[in-house]
């Protein structure tokens, strides 16, 4: 049954164009349709995983070492759940927010574009193949880059074709990683490898292998060094476009990054053998603080967000490289988070674009008055990202923050605060303008936005409130995800 | 050290492609020119893929009576994969060179920036 989770995607990309020849406003029912019939189906199979164990589709029933395998287990359980929620989001969000962006002649192959990009992830989730996974980052990538170069700003088309220079090294260099790791040990499905790989651990092949894939992926995850193509690429797209791929493109690469570093390799080899997780430690400790310095000095409201998403990644591997169980559960929980709080503020970002038509913040003087629900729900996603108590940005970072105690990495908590509260400084700019500033913008009679995009901008936010106040959800599945990395 | 080079040729032939590919897709200003040495830099690649299934004294993976030993028919199969994703990426990154000397009228990254510079 697991099969139909990347198959319904993939049918529908391949539908949307020609019923599209005949009538263009069955591609966004069609797209609906599916990112309702894959959440059901998601639904179903998480339900199936808790009760029964992994869930495993043999592709023309070839047997693990030889044919594809797909596999759900805990870990991409939570992950398939946040993605396919926040595509149904970002669907009905782009109805109106497309129309107003892009001609109205190409919404047909936008639409076709984006159930490609849908199905990518969802591959990158499912898929227990480590060739697999490459095709699938590739299929994301190639359809991300198409959909960024869409952007009504001409800068749209550099930011997309830098995106595509880096994330075709960042891809060559995971096929490299692939081709040393399939040389050392003839297999490619990822728990043969993970069972044959211990034996060759001392040999040069495997760590350069090993090396090449991390780096591959660090740039696919945007992780800070790497992360130059991000900001331009989430600031140019279409807004509808611009939230998808916050919400989703670098979560599943972390995603990625997790099952490489502990389900391929071992927790051993990644802290012992080599001092990988050390230098992702010190990485993510530069990329929470710079992603938040950077935030700061930014105009533009989309690219605030984008270099804050920077810092958040930061975040992510932060836990990722503590490895312990509440650093794991605070990392998972974080991609869970932090997918819901962006796709909310780029959503809100978007609206104010397509109502105001700028969207500096130094020219929002007074919003707050004239778009009350939309800068309501701007305030709830912006208190999560800092991680104020009973929002759901708190619950992930004070589960990092007991991981690195644990673990006695003391560094780490100044380093939390600082960027909690920097976080801070650049979110209050925006709420400052919306509310306290006297001038009130008198040229633009801007009302409310759309119901159809005031909908998912209100369930995002509010889910953020809704798994601070009652958090086991995220926190039971991330318990579960987080025992089996560590192999309990 | 010579030695060491002649018998892995192979392996030497995609550094050095490899090297080059990068070296181009830093350094060279033209956007075409980049997209050039980014199939450079693939390519390199796919023969480090081809050359690792070459099994000595094998030969092509058909089944024959009196043969028992073959190469690995499976990095091939995989490179197969991995040319079709090059070609697309090489389509779509064309598709926006056209784009961009549409819009911003050349395709020198340095006069794009300059171009972008003056709009802000």
């Amino acid at each position: 049954m697991i099969v139909y989770i990347v198959l319904i995607p993939l049918l529908t990309a391949l539908i949307t164009p020609i019923l599209g020849m005949f009538n263009k406003k069955t591609s966004f029912y069609l797209a609906l349709l599916n990112a309702f019939a894959t959440f059901f189906i998601v639904i179903l199979t998480i339900k199936k995983v808790y009760i029964y164990g992994p869930e495993k589709y043999w592709f023309g029933g070839f047997e693990p070492p030889y044919g594809i395998e797909y596999v759900v287990d805990s870990i991409n359980a939570i992950i398939l759940f946040i993605i396919s929620l926040v595509f149904i989001f970002s669907v009905i969000y782009s109805k109106k927010s497309l129309e107003e962006e892009v001609e109205n002649k190409r919404l047909t192959l936008m639409y076709t574009m984006i159930n490609l990009y849908y199905t990518g992830i969802l591959g990158i989730t499912i898929t227990g193949d480590i060739f697999n996974l490459y095709v699938f980052i590739e299929i994301t990538s190639l359809s991300a880059y198409t959909l960024i170069a869409m952007g009504k700003n001409k800068k749209a088309l550099m930011a997309s074709y830098n995106y595509l220079i880096l994330g075709t090294i960042g891809a060559t260099f995971i096929l490299i990683g692939i081709g040393y790791i399939f040389m050392a040990t003839g297999s490619l499905n990822m728990y043969d490898i993970k069972l044959r790989l211990p034996a060759v651990y001392s040999s040069k092949m495997v760590r350069t292998g090993f090396a090449f894939l991390t780096l591959g992926l660090c740039l696919k995850l945007a992780l800070f060094p790497l992360h130059t193509w991000l900001p331009n690429a989430y600031t140019y797209a279409p807004s509808a476009i611009g939230a998808l791929l916050a919400g989703t493109g670098t979560k599943v690469s972390a995603y990625a990054l997790i099952r490489i570093l502990y389900s391929v390799f071992t927790l051993e080899f990644d802290s012992k053998i080599i001092p990988f997780n050390f230098i992702l430690l010190i990485l993510s400790c530069v990329a929470i603080i710079s992603g938040s310095f950077l935030a700061i000095s930014q105009k533009n409201l989309k690219k605030m967000l984008a270099y804050s998403s920077v810092g958040q990644i930061g975040y992510i591997s932060l836990g990722l490289s503590i490895a312990n169980l509440n650093s794991l559960q605070g990392s998972i929980i974080h991609i869970f988070n932090h997918s819901l709080m962006k796709v909310s503020l780029f959503f809100i970002a978007g609206g104010i674009f397509i109502k105001y038509g700028y969207e500096n913040i130094n020219e929002l003087k007074g919003i707050g008055r004239k778009m009350p629900y939309t800068m309501f729900f701007f305030l709830l996603s912006s208190m999560s990202l800092v991680g104020i108590p009973f929002t759901s940005g708190f619950i992930s970072k004070w589960y990092l923050i007991l991981g690195a105690l644990e673990q006695s990495y003391y560094l780490v908590i100044p380093v939390i605060i600082i960027s909690s509260s920097l976080s801070f400084i650049y979110l209050w700019r925006v709420i400052e303008m919306a509310y306290f500033d006297k001038k009130e913008d008198t040229m633009h009679d801007v009302k409310e936005v759309p119901l159809s995009m005031l909908v998912p901008i209100g369930f995002s936010s509010l889910l953020c409130v809704f798994f601070g106040i009652y958090p086991k959800l995220p926190i039971s599945l991330a318990e579960q995800a987080a025992n089996i990395i560590l192999g309990k | 050290m010579i030695e060491f080079v002649i018998i892995k040729y192979n392996y030497w032939i995609s550094i050095v492609l490899m090297m080059i590919g990068m070296y181009g897709m830093i350094a060279k200003k033209n956007l075409i020119k980049k997209i050039i040495s980014m199939n450079i830099f693939q390519v390199s690649v796919f023969l480090f893929y081809i050359s690792m299934g070459k099994v000595k004294g094998g030969t092509a993976p058909i089944y024959l009576p009196d043969v028992t030993l073959y190469d690995n028919p499976i990095p091939h199969v995989l490179i197969l994969t991995a040319i079709v994703v090059s070609i697309s990426t090489t389509a779509v990154a064309l598709a926006i060179i056209i784009m961009i000397q549409k819009k911003f009228g050349n395709i020198e990254e340095d006069k794009i920036l300059e171009i972008m510079k003056k709009d802000d």
